[in-house]
Formats: structure tokens, C-alpha cells, sequence
């Protein structure tokens, strides 16, 4: 009960091994690949949410700033994610990431 | 605030967070999965400030809520012809999704929480982590930060010149 009752380290390292797994499944089952890109987040999350756990519990600030640059990494990955995805929906007018089976049409 | 409703309010974000989550995944519809991963973000941002490093929590709403969520909003009505196409999404390889979901998560909850046995310090990270953020950004932190604001540059660079538009009087060479 008293795993419960305090709120420690190992309380968010399960949501965060809980978010992996989930962002994890999207990018394996949907064939979105607006979708796909919504479970990197899900996973760029996870260990966002590890960092700073372990950075609380150390003391330490490195966490705290790496899990800033992962955030800027995020936003810079989903500007080019969606450019991509944009052009591939503009060659193959579809954005179903099995149907798309060649680098040019 | 006393310790008990401290862990209420930590179950309560957490439960948001895990749901919402478990929501942008199962659900068929984009729009759907989009709203839902906003209420994913802000549970991340309360856990953030759970942590006590509100700096990222606030930057995590500006970035993602502010910044992602939009440009993947963007997405899903730019790559759907919205009054041609229903929004649905298919699945494919669900079996496999479902026993790698679940064995990934158990894995890691077991490696976390019977295996592992992490060393916690007697000093924790306290109160507002602001000013911190500030000196370590100009002291240890300087080329990764002028090489991140570098990078990102680039990347908007880059993603304007991927996603423009053909002009129309000008041909491509096809």
C-alpha cells in the first residue's frame, strides 16, 4: 500500500514506459502517416518524461536541459515530418504509408 | 497542499495522461486522435510541474499545444480531400501491434520497477528551476543551445522549401 499512497521515481517511469508502448503501437498498426507521426510525439514524450524524473531525483539540471533540446528536436522533426508528408500526398495523392512503394511516380 | 491530495492530483493527471494517450492510438478517426493528444500533452506538461521543472512544462504547452498539434491539425485537413474522403484510418498488423504494445510495456515496468534499483539522491531538484535553466543555457549549456537554434533554423528552412508550391506558369521538368 505504500507503493500507492507516496509518489515517487518509479510512478513515472511506468506512465512513461506506458506512453512508449502506446506510441509504439501507432507508429506499428495505423497506416496514417499523419498518425504514425502523432506516436513519435507519444514516444519523444515518454522519454521527455524520463529525463526529467531522473533529474528531479538526482538533482542534477541535466535532464532539465536535454529534455529542452528535445523539445525544440520535436517541433523541428514534425516541420519536416508534415513538408514530407505534404509532398508525398501531392506525387502519390494518398498518405496510407503501405501503399507507398516507390521514390517516384 | 498535504501530502494526500498531492497524490490524488498526481493519480488524477496521470490517469488523464495514460487515457488520452490510449485514445490517439485506438481511435479510427484523425480528428480525434488529434484532440485527444492535446489532453496527452497538457498531462504531460502536470507531470512536468510534478517534477518541479515548470520552465518545460510551459514551453511543452508553447511547443506542443501551440506548435505541433496545429501543424499536425494542418496535416490531417491538408492530406484529406475533407468533403470527398471520410477521415478514418485504417490498421494493419493489429495482432503484432498488440503483443509488441504489451510486452514492450511489461517489459519495461518489470526492468523499471522489480529489477532495477535506482539510487536517489538526498538532494532533489526544489522549487522553480528558472533561473537555473538561465545560468546553465549561458555557462555549460552554450554550443548545444547556438547549435540547436542553428538547427532549427534549418529544419524551417527546409520544410518551407519541401511543402511550397509549384508557380503555375512555370513548368517542371517531369
Amino acid at each position: 500500500m505504500d507503493f500507492f499512497s507516496t509518489v515517487g521515481l518509479n510512478h513515472y517511469l511506468i506512465i512513461s514506459a506506458i506512453l512508449f508502448g502506446l506510441g509504439l503501437f501507432a507508429v506499428v498498426t495505423r497506416k496514417n502517416a499523419i498518425v504514425v507521426l502523432m506516436g513519435v510525439e507519444l514516444i519523444l514524450n515518454a522519454a521527455n518524461i524520463n529525463f526529467l524524473a531522473f533529474s528531479k531525483y538526482n538533482g542534477g539540471m541535466e535532464g532539465v536541459m536535454f529534455s529542452l533540446f528535445v523539445i525544440v528536436l520535436a517541433a523541428a522533426e514534425a516541420a519536416i515530418a508534415l513538408a514530407i508528408i505534404i509532398n508525398i500526398y501531392k506525387t502519390f495523392n494518398t498518405v496510407d504509408v503501405s501503399s507507398i512503394d516507390s521514390m517516384k511516380e | 497542499m498535504t501530502n494526500t491530495t498531492y497524490t490524488v492530483i498526481f493519480y488524477l493527471f496521470a490517469a488523464v495522461t495514460v487515457f488520452s494517450a490510449a485514445f490517439v492510438v485506438f481511435s479510427r478517426n484523425i480528428i480525434y486522435s488529434a484532440f485527444s493528444l492535446l489532453f496527452t500533452f497538457f498531462g504531460v506538461a502536470a507531470l512536468y510541474v510534478f517534477l518541479s521543472a515548470d520552465f518545460i512544462a510551459v514551453t511543452q504547452i508553447m511547443v506542443y499545444v501551440g506548435g505541433i498539434l496545429v501543424l499536425l491539425l494542418f496535416g490531417v485537413m491538408f492530406t484529406n480531400k475533407i468533403m470527398m474522403t471520410d477521415l478514418k484510418t485504417d490498421v494493419l498488423n493489429i495482432l503484432p501491434g498488440i503483443v509488441l504494445l504489451l510486452s514492450i510495456t511489461g517489459g519495461l515496468i518489470y526492468t523499471f520497477v522489480a529489477r532495477a534499483e535506482w539510487f536517489t539522491s538526498t538532494v532533489q531538484l526544489q522549487g522553480s528551476v528558472v533561473e537555473k535553466i538561465g545560468f546553465e543555457t549561458m555557462s555549460r549549456y552554450v554550443l548545444p543551445f547556438e547549435m540547436v537554434s542553428i538547427l532549427l533554423l534549418l529544419a524551417l528552412i527546409g520544410a518551407a522549401f519541401l511543402a511550397r508550391f509549384d508557380k503555375p506558369g512555370k513548368t517542371n521538368d517531369k
